[in-house]
Parts: C-alpha cells; structure tokens; sequence
C-alpha cells in the first residue's frame, strides 16, 4: 500500500461540507413537502373512480416508480430543454425529487385509507358527526399510523437520493464533496467524511421520527 | 443538418447501441440481485439468530450501506481498490458495491420474513422431530418467503433501477448510453423518452408479477 492519505485538505473544508449538509437536508425536506402534497392530490385523483380523472394519477406513479430517479432528474434538467424551458439546477433537483417522492407517497397514501373500512365513516356519520369530522377524528389519525412508518422511509429515501444532484450541477453535500475532491484530488478523503456526514443525517432523521412517534402515538 | 456538423441524428441502429446497453444494465442488475439475495438471506439469519451481538457488529456495518447514498458508495469503493492494490474495471467495482448495497437491504428484508414465522410454530415443528435446518427449509422458508417476497421483490427492482448509476464510474449501461447519444445527437428529450422507455419495459413486468402474487397469496 504505497498510498498516503491526506486528511488536513478535508478538515479544512469541513465547514463547507458541513453547510453542504445543511443544503442537503433543506432540499429533501422541500421535496418531501411538496411530494407529499403532491402525493395526496393523486391518491385522491385516484381514488376518485373517475375514469377521466384516473389515467392520471396511474401514469404519474408507474413513470416514478418504474423509471431511475436519476433519469427523472435528467429528464427535469436536459429532457425539458427541447421544450425551451431550463430550470436552475436548485429547481431540476427539486422537480425531480417531488416528482419521484409524489409517485411512491401516492401509493403510500392510497393503502393507508383503504386500510380505514368505510363503515367506520358511516359509524361516525350516524352519530352525528359531520363528514369533515368524521374525516378529522376517526379517519385522519387511523391513516396518519398506517403511513407514518413508510413516510420516514421515504424521507430518508428523498436524503440519499438528493445526492444524484451532483451529477446535474446542484452543490448540495455530495456536489460540493465532488467540487472540493476535484479541487484537490483528495477524492477517498473528501467522499468518506461525505458519507459519515450522510449517514448521521440519516440517523438524526430516523431518531427525530421515533421521537415524533412516541408524542403522535400515545395511545 | 448540413454535412460537416458534428452532431448527427438520432438512427436506427442507434437502437441496437441502446439494446446493448440495455443488456448490460440487466446483466449488471442480475448478478447484484443474485449474489446479493444469497448473501443478503445469509446475513439475515445471522441476524435472526445472533441478536444483539448480530446486532452490534454485522447488523451496524449493513445500517451504513443503507444510509448512505449508492453514488457515494460508488465513488468511494472506486477510489477505494487502487489503494488497496487492486485495479478493478468500473463493471467489477460497480457489481461488487452493488452486491454489498443488495445484501444489505436483502438482510433485512431476510431478517424481517425469519422474524415473521411464530416462535411457537418452529417450537411445534421442532417437537414433531423436524432437525433445525428442516425446520428452516420446510417451516420457516415457504411462510417466512410469502410474507417477504414483496418486500424483496421491491429491493429487485431498486436495485435494477440504481444500477443506472455505475455510469458515474463509465460503465457503458443504459444510462450512460443514453448520454453518450444525447451528446452526438443533440436530441436529449427523445433519448430520455426511448431510454425511460427501456428502463419501464425492465421493470413494469418485475412490478406487475409482484402486485399479482401479493393479491394471490392473501387469499390462500
């Protein structure tokens, strides 16, 4: 092993990798938001039994589900081009991301309110409750239990998947990482501080949901 | 397009180039998904059987193969052979990550099917006289097997589609391929359309199979 490892370069751009990590997190929580509205409008859309309306919601899911992130991403940053629309590179990133968050969270969404048999509804209903709190009190917080395991999955999924930034030109942790390494040609130095701060991002996110959970789901 | 531009159009043949390419991503995906399974089910049980001592050693390093992003993975194991002193080809570098990264996830897809068959069923087989591994084979795998196989199958397809990103280390696989076109071309909203097409005509059949078996093995 005839390979010296240089670690002074990396510590001293450890604060810019650290605000990196910061951007990180910022975009795959906006992606997470707006997937998440996103996500909801089409698992209603698709819910709705509306033949019109229903192709859809079912094509967006499939093409998210069924295609690379990372073509998505492409499609955001280059594919649209033909079109004459460039979008910054915060903005491919983030239309990517939600787009693939939406697709996945959809589906989520949609086995969480079949999991609440009708009936419970109609229960509600003929107690007197009105539709709005039957939804609100009985069928909300039964569908917020079902999803809320996989909604921490696909949070988690939005932060590694961030990282495909770097190859259309967005300077989050991982394109900052490939910035400084080139830069510096300390590419296993800068790349494995990059991962450790990768992988406690994970983890405080991961706690934070157990955290969360344990205030949600007392009862 | 006059003759002397460098950009030429899109051709038929080029769809042979993508077919090629296309058959890389599958081969490179097959030989993650199943080296990584065989693995992967091996960590699993080890899991299952060590708890906490599993746990705290082999169950922390697959955590960090599931937290941190494939493309770094990539880059970093890449980066990491030459040091070690092995030169590995983008193609081996690429399989060797991704069956770490398919073995970590199988694991606990593993892992979570062992758990799911009651400890009173495998008590129960092991008093009709069943050895340990017959237990396993015949008790443990068909019903731990249905409860995961979605599960697994979801891993499958993760993995077939993250294979897209090898290309950061210029294996020429479907993505790649499809930069390479886009570059001499000039035409990426078609390329990405016929290369999406590619990736959905892999992995829409995988989904469905799945989906099906799922609603089938309910009902049993």
């Amino acid at each position: 092993m005839d390979y010296t490892f240089h670690w002074r370069p990396v510590f001293r751009k450890l604060p810019d990798l650290l605000e990196a990590g910061l951007v990180t997190m910022e975009v795959a929580v906006l992606a997470m938001l707006v997937g998440v509205v996103l996500g909801l409008a089409l698992a209603v859309m698709r819910m709705s039994g509306s033949r019109a309306l229903t192709w859809f919601p079912v094509v967006w899911i499939e093409l998210a589900r069924n295609t690379p992130a990372l073509l998505q991403l492409f499609f955001f940053g280059f594919g649209l081009g033909a079109f004459g629309i460039h979008l910054a590179p915060f903005l491919i990133v983030l239309c990517g991301l939600s787009f693939n968050n939406a697709g996945y969270l959809a589906e989520t969404f949609r086995g969480g309110f079949n999991a609440v048999p009708p009936t419970q509804i109609r229960a509600a209903r003929s107690l007197g409750m009105t539709q709005t709190q039957a939804y609100v009190r009985i069928v909300i917080p039964q569908v917020l239990r079902v999803v809320y395991h996989p909604m921490t999955n696909q949070m988690v999924w939005s932060v590694l998947m961030s990282s495909l930034a770097m190859l259309v030109g967005f300077r989050e942790l991982a394109g900052e990482t490939q910035f400084l390494a080139s830069k510096t040609y300390r590419i296993f130095e800068f790349f494995l501080v990059s991962a450790a701060i990768y992988y406690v991002i994970v983890k405080v996110i991961l706690a934070g949901s157990r955290l969360l959970s344990w205030r949600l789901f007392r009862y | 397009m006059d003759a002397t531009s460098v950009f030429t159009d899109f051709q038929f043949s080029d769809v042979g180039f993508l077919l090629e390419a296309a058959g890389r991503t599958l081969l490179i995906s097959l030989l993650a998904i199943s080296i990584g399974t065989v693995f992967g089910c091996l960590f699993g049980w080890v899991l299952s059987v060590a708890k906490t001592a599993g746990e705290v050693t082999l169950g922390l390093i697959l955590d960090v193969f599931r937290s941190v992003p494939l493309i770094i993975q990539l880059i970093l194991f890449y980066n990491f052979f030459p040091i070690i002193g092995f030169n590995l080809s983008p193609f081996a570098a690429g399989t060797v990550v991704l069956v770490f990264y398919t073995s970590a996830l199988v694991a606990a897809v593993a892992r979570g099917g062992i758990d799911s068959v009651s400890i009173s069923l495998r008590r129960a087989s092991r008093s009709l006289g069943m050895t340990y591994w017959q237990d396993l084979r015949y008790v443990v795998c068909p019903i731990g097997l249905r409860a995961v196989l979605p599960s697994w199958a979801g891993v499958a397809l993760g993995v077939l589609k993250d294979s897209a990103l090898v290309s950061v280390l210029g294996y020429v696989e479907l993505l790649r391929a499809s930069q390479i076109l886009i570059t001499r071309t000039q035409e990426p909203f078609l390329i990405i359309t016929v290369v999406g097409a590619f990736y959905f005509a892999l992995s829409f059949p995988i989904s469905r199979l799945s989906a099906r078996l799922e609603r089938r093995w309910q009902y049993d």
